[in-house]
């Protein structure tokens, strides 16, 4: 596998903004993974060539961090909120929806890949809780209804 | 109504756009400050403001800054911390969502103020819409001239860079946030050296968080006497109190440090929801001591909530009615520190492995007579045993949790249930 043109020349803009240490590599993660959906594993090797950066850096730094995907996610990212300002306004009985609806448990993804189901630490949102993220929007104030709502729009 | 600050635009239409920052005065203070005044004097007005971090550590910001050592000839370095993932703290992203330039101008009095010319802005991953925000705002700032080459007709140049975190609650740690800029994994540093003489890239550095640096403009304008004035003593200024969990308006609420709790809850915030009584308060981010409902009669400053028993923190206050299970309520804060602790350091890798296996028997009504005091000798083995604060962070509410409410941990595991009727949650 490797590294597409247009991912090159994303790549070259982005060691000319960071070019100190290592700190083109977490921007250059997350345009590998807007391209593709997640990290594939065969392309940390070219990516670290492309960058000067050895290839168990790489990993080490893709693995580190949750929101590096490492393996294919759905076309719906769907992170529902389990902490405790969430949990104290139901945020179990949704995880537990969102598993039933969907017929898959937190941190795996659809047969069909159209939803992933990750169950994620505090979104910074605790005013509007319960609430998820999902596909770089937060959904506020979420209720069962509002879930079937919300899924219900999607394709 | 009280001064209003750092929410003075929060309900303006547009509020986030350049025209309306600058038709309400913004950048005004900032082009006259980068004219007529030192760096130096800058940097007093804040230490005269009693400004302290508001991150959580409460560190005195003017006395940050002059950390900073004088002509080593490398380039000094800002990094705004707005990496906020402390559970049941909102307040930075109100301000990036709905103020950025707020947060610009503070960035470019505070480099002006250490001698920096290039900051960054470290911000969560999962502030997606927010990052978004951010990028709009910075470019705005360039295009007028508020950024860039010889800002805001001054001869001081500054750049500003958006850096985007993955998730990972470590590097809201200082030196976990370095190492997570210079594109490493998130894995805290021994202190000393401290970053502002050993930072990113080996730099001097300051690190201050988004609500931090969004006071510096006010202080500023109106003087660090006046913004001292508006808190009490050794606690300048306002601050964004968070308040979430079970009150009938969840939200943000400028008050003045020294701010009532009790008010902050039953007034501000509306009072319990469901005419249900309060039970417990965790006023500052999930990593401080918990508060029962006998012990909130307390003012909202650094030295009045240690000397209850907690912490100030992040001021985002976590509510919880008598409707709670305080067993299952532990077992998500220790989950967290679970799943976020970086594995560095054993007693917390290990520490909270193991007590989210004994909450989780617990819960599971295979505990045991002992689990409590040994979930209290487990926490207490963390404690003061790690490189950065995070095994603090998951050993206080252990301890505070298992102490103040201990009849409730020993009911579950004697009855394999929970002492509270219908728990929520």
């Amino acid at each position: 596998m490797e590294l597409s043109e247009q991912l090159k020349q994303t790549l070259d803009a982005l060691k000319r903004q960071f070019p100190h240490g290592l700190s083109v590599l977490m921007p250059a993660l997350h345009a590998v993974q807007a391209e593709h959906g997640h990290i594939p594993p065969e392309l940390e090797e070219p990516l670290g060539a492309y960058l000067g950066i050895p290839a168990e850096i790489v990993h080490e730094v893709s693995t580190f961090y949750f929101m590096f995907n490492n393996r294919p996610v759905g076309r719906h990212h769907i992170y529902i909120c389990g902490n405790l300002s969430c949990w104290l306004r139901g945020a179990e009985t949704l995880r537990d929806h969102l598993a039933a609806r969907l017929g898959i448990q937190p941190g795996e993804t659809t047969p069909d890949g159209r939803f992933t189901l990750s169950v994620v630490e505090c979104l910074g949102m605790c005013d509007h809780a319960p609430v998820m993220l999902l596909d770089g929007e937060f959904h506020p104030d979420l209720t069962v209804e509002r879930i079937d709502h919300i899924l219900g729009g999607l394709t | 109504m009280s001064e209003r600050i750092l929410s003075k635009r929060f309900e303006i239409e547009n509020s986030h756009t350049l025209p309306v920052y600058e038709s309400t005065g913004g950048y005004a203070t900032a082009r006259r400050v980068l004219r007529e005044l030192t760096p130096a004097q800058v940097t007093d007005e804040v230490k005269k403001s009693n400004l302290r971090g508001r991150g959580g550590a409460g560190f005195p910001t003017g006395q940050k800054w002059s950390f900073i050592p004088k002509d080593t000839g490398r380039p000094v370095y800002l990094c705004v911390n707005a990496d906020e993932s402390e559970p049941g703290t909102f307040k930075d992203r109100h301000i990036m969502e709905k103020d950025p330039h707020l947060l610009l101008e503070g960035i470019i009095l505070s480099a002006y103020a250490i001698g920096c010319h290039q900051a960054y802005i470290y911000i969560r991953g999962e502030y997606i819409p927010q990052i978004r925000r951010l990028q709009d705002a910075i470019q705005a700032a360039y295009g007028r001239g508020c950024l860039g080459r010889r800002i805001l007709g001054s001869g001081f140049d500054l750049d500003v860079a958006l850096y985007t975190g993955a998730g990972a609650y470590i590097c809201g740690e200082e030196t976990a946030l370095l190492e997570s800029l210079e594109g490493k994994k998130g894995y805290p540093r021994l202190k000393p050296p401290f970053p502002a003489v050993v930072g990113l890239y080996g730099c001097p550095t300051i690190i201050n968080n988004v609500e931090t640096l969004a006071s510096v403009p006010a202080i500023m304008e109106e003087g660090g006497d006046w913004f001292a004035a508006l808190g009490t003593p050794r606690n300048g200024g306002t601050r964004l109190f968070g308040v979430s969990g079970h009150v009938v308006r969840p939200g943000i609420y400028e008050q003045p440090m020294g701010y009532s709790l009790k008010r902050l809850i039953f007034e501000d915030a509306g009072g319990i929801i469901d005419r249900r009584a309060l039970k417990a308060v965790i006023p500052g981010g999930s990593s401080v001591p918990v508060l029962r409902a006998d012990e909130i009669d307390i003012a909202l400053d650094f030295e009045s909530v240690a000397a209850a028993g907690s912490m100030l923190g992040s001021a985002g206050v976590i509510v919880m009615h008598d409707g709670t299970c305080m067993v299952r309520a532990l077992q998500r804060l220790i989950h967290f520190y679970k799943d976020e602790s970086c594995g560095q350091c054993s007693p917390c890798r290990e520490g909270t492995g193991w007590l989210l296996k004994i909450v989780n028997r617990i819960i599971r009504g295979d505990g045991r007579p002992e689990d409590v005091d040994v979930m209290r000798d487990v926490a207490e083995g963390i404690l003061g045993n790690t490189i950065c604060p995070l095994g603090d962070a998951a050993a206080l509410p252990v301890i505070s949790f298992v102490t103040k409410f201990r009849d409730e941990f020993e009911y579950f595991v004697q009855h394999k249930r929970s002492a509270v009727l219908a728990p929520v949650g």
